[in-house]
């Protein structure tokens, strides 16, 4: 199992949980998995065998995209970090 | 040295090694953006933008920014004899809201817990409906990676024989992508590496996934890494550069020389890694990360 951290912005469709928990050995089977277990949760994150535009997925602190995307290896103690896609600078 | 204008020390700003941050047997360069004339790697950005902007007699600049691109484009549009106006999230630090009005910019608030975003919708509506402002927009305005591309990148690539990273935060993406383009000509090997903000309350107060926003100046596919960084990693390295280096230097600078620590170490013996470092410490001497002391999550960067 690993940590799931959930930003605010989708912590309703996770029941109010700022942490959950899936299981998989890479992004697309934890994704897959998170769709069954919280089906609200997971469709706004993952949908169509994609990651949804304005979601980024971070795996023990690095966006899967520069990674290996949804075949980004996840351990049983990585930390996948969901974020909304947000603009910085100033 | 001598200049006919401040606009022209923009730039060809020093590389310094951090001789006691590089891991054995690598070197890790910063890049000084706080030498530029206001202080950040924004007047390069600034200068680029305005300069090939179209604007029609009488038309004035407006911009959504919270600091840095302000007070360059103020130094600009002073210099240039232009108006310039910036939409500011309401909760910026007092120190950029006063450089600002100090350098001539007149400021309008937007909603302190949008961020950015807040900013961005803000500036659009505004000049949607008043052809009198001109926006820049420096998240969609190619001058502003050529700016990079033309500057930052050439004296890089002018003053390292070898670069096998770069290392530069990810706000506008304009840095990285106009840099990188530059150094992966004259390296075709480097990585570029984009050091993320992990955000705070300003992201957090989304009210929808649809409300976020990928600068079109980014292009995600052209970065070879990208890592989050919270405050309190950025905040411990910004205070390493300061005890170590006695380089004054600002959070996102020290988000920067975090991740360049952890890609040096990562890369074989001999490796070179710069990291951009975009500013000084001086306007975020109000933020608590300077003693050491716990702090929150909260909005640090830029």
């Amino acid at each position: 199992m690993s940590v799931v951290r959930v930003p605010p912005v989708l912590r309703s469709e996770a029941g109010g949980a700022r942490e959950v928990e899936a299981s998989g050995s890479n992004v697309r089977e934890l994704l897959e998995d998170l769709v069954r277990r919280i089906p609200a949760l997971g469709s706004r994150v993952y949908g169509d065998g994609e990651i949804q535009s304005f979601v980024n997925v971070y795996v023990d602190g690095e966006d899967v995209r520069t990674r290996d995307g949804l075949d980004t290896p996840v351990r049983d103690s990585s930390t996948v970090i969901l974020l909304p896609a947000m603009a910085g600078g100033c | 040295m001598v200049a006919s204008s401040l606009l022209d020390l923009i730039g060809n700003t020093p590389l310094v090694e951090l001789q006691a941050l590089s891991p054995p047997g690598r070197t890790i360069y910063a890049k000084l953006e706080g030498q530029n004339p206001t202080g950040s790697i924004k007047d390069r950005v600034a200068l680029a933008m305005v300069e090939s902007a179209d604007l029609e007699p009488g038309q004035e600049l407006l911009e959504p920014t919270s600091g840095n691109t302000g007070i360059s484009l103020a130094l600009v549009a002073k210099l240039r004899g232009l108006k310039l106006t910036c939409v500011m999230p309401s909760n910026a630090t007092p120190e950029r809201r006063a450089l600002l009005e100090l350098y001539g910019a007149t400021i309008i608030d937007s909603p302190g817990n949008e961020g950015s975003n807040g900013a961005v919708r803000l500036a659009q509506e505004i000049v949607a409906r008043d052809d009198r402002y001109m926006m820049l927009f420096q998240y969609a305005n190619e001058a502003n990676p050529r700016a990079h591309y033309e500057g930052t990148g050439v004296e890089i690539a002018r003053d390292l024989p070898r670069v096998d990273a770069l290392v530069a935060g990810l706000g506008t993406g304009g840095t990285l992508m106009g840099t990188g383009a530059r150094l992966r000509e004259a390296f075709p090997d480097v990585q570029i590496v984009a050091a993320e903000p992990l955000p705070g309350d300003p992201v957090m107060g989304l009210r929808s996934l649809e409300d976020g926003y990928v600068p079109p100046v980014l292009d995600v596919e052209k970065l070879d890494r990208k890592l989050l960084v919270s405050n309190a990693e950025a905040a411990a390295a910004v205070r390493v550069l300061l005890e170590r280096e006695g380089l004054f230097a600002g959070v996102s600078a020290g988000a920067v020389v975090h991740v360049a620590r952890r890609i040096a170490d990562e890369l074989p013996q001999g490796s070179v890694v710069v990291a951009v470092l975009a500013d000084g410490g001086w306007k975020y001497l109000s933020a608590p990360f300077w003693t050491g002391e716990e702090i929150d999550e909260a909005v640090l960067w830029w």
